[in-house]
């Protein structure tokens, strides 16, 4: 009973650790998405007809960069939501 | 409930769960569950259906309606931009295209009713991901036969195949976990922004702090991030079918 308490205590602060360390997947699409950003807001300065198709490949570039990050959130909430390593201890 | 409680974290927690299941039935051994979700789909198709059959009834050639000019802008917006990002020889895919931003703008503007999103739960965006890895692959066969279109998994090399077979399944994966996952990520939030408003107000005393600054994210949340990635799946649902057939795209 004693070990159980102590593996259960591990697992939840594992977890939390897992669950805050996922979201260093934060880093890369931020960078990643104001550069491009960046250069969008160039381009429009330099073009500024173009705004309309810059913005919108800008969106889509921009939403296809962040799943990296969308990953990283999932396996962060599936940590805090749904932690499957907490039914692992045997009860 | 005090500050300190606050800074100490609630005794209950924040859980985010799950659709409920209203009621759940057996057909022939397989258990098949009725969840929010499904409720909440069939209303918003019930809604868009009568919206759409009152639009469009009594049509007429000359002096039309208002009602009819909003009808119109409707099928001419959505064949627009499908001819605008596929080209003229995809006007087929217009009904389509439109069918599903409808439904996925909808099923997340629907959290702005309290109700639960529709695109929160993974099942939604993944069946959406699914119909359209069949039109992809669909498309594919059809301009290139079969045995173009299996010669494309050896191309250019044969020991590509693996990575090629991979990277076909990573699209309808990546498409729907994204439009999830960005919902997903604004229901925890808003749901954590809540508990600390009305935390913050017990400690406080004064409910000021649960007025105005909710509707501002939900503004952000649910009206752009909806909107926004409804207009992402349904982009890049565009391109990955008109890339599926290897012709150039027309001018």
């Amino acid at each position: 009973m004693e070990n159980n308490e102590i593996a259960r205590a591990i697992v939840l602060g594992a977890s939390a650790l897992g669950a805050g360390t996922a979201m260093v997947a934060g880093i890369g699409p931020g960078i990643g998405e104001g550069y491009a950003v960046g250069k969008a807001c160039e381009s429009i300065g330099r073009q500024p007809e173009s705004s309309g198709a810059v913005t919108r490949t800008m969106f889509i570039g921009c939403a296809v960069a962040e799943s990296t990050g969308i990953y990283g959130l999932l396996i962060a909430l599936l940590l805090m939501f749904a932690n499957p390593f907490i039914n692992k201890i045997s009860q | 409930m005090q500050i300190s409680d606050f800074l100490r974290g609630s005794p209950d927690g924040i859980d985010v769960k799950g659709p409920r299941v209203v009621c759940s039935f057996d057909v022939f051994g397989v258990t098949i569950n009725l969840t929010e979700t499904v409720i909440i789909s069939w209303a918003i198709i019930l809604a868009v259906t009568l919206l759409l059959l009152w639009l469009t009834s009594g049509m007429k050639t000359k002096n039309i309606s208002k009602r009819q000019a909003v009808a119109e802008w409707i099928v001419q917006t959505v064949y627009g931009m499908v001819e605008s990002s596929m080209g003229k020889r995809w006007r087929n895919f217009a009904p389509y295209i439109g069918a599903l931003f409808t439904f996925s703008i909808l099923g997340s503007l629907v959290s702005m009713l309290g109700l639960r999103s529709v695109t929160a739960d993974f099942n939604a965006p993944l069946t959406w991901a699914l119909i359209t890895f069949v039109l992809i692959h669909g498309t594919n066969i059809r301009t290139h036969g079969i045995g173009g279109y299996l010669k494309g998994y050896v191309d250019p090399i044969p020991v590509m195949l693996p990575i090629n077979i991979l990277s076909e399944i990573a699209t309808p994966v990546s498409m729907s976990l994204r439009h999830f996952g960005n919902v997903v990520s604004g229901m925890v939030i808003t749901s954590l922004l809540y508990f600390a408003l009305s935390a913050a107000t017990k400690a406080v005393g004064v409910a000021f702090l649960t007025i105005g600054i909710p509707a501002v994210l939900s503004l952000y949340f649910d009206l752009f991030s909806g909107f926004m990635q409804a207009f992402v799946f349904v982009m890049l649902t565009m391109a990955y079918i008109s890339n599926a057939d290897g012709r150039e795209p027309e001018a």
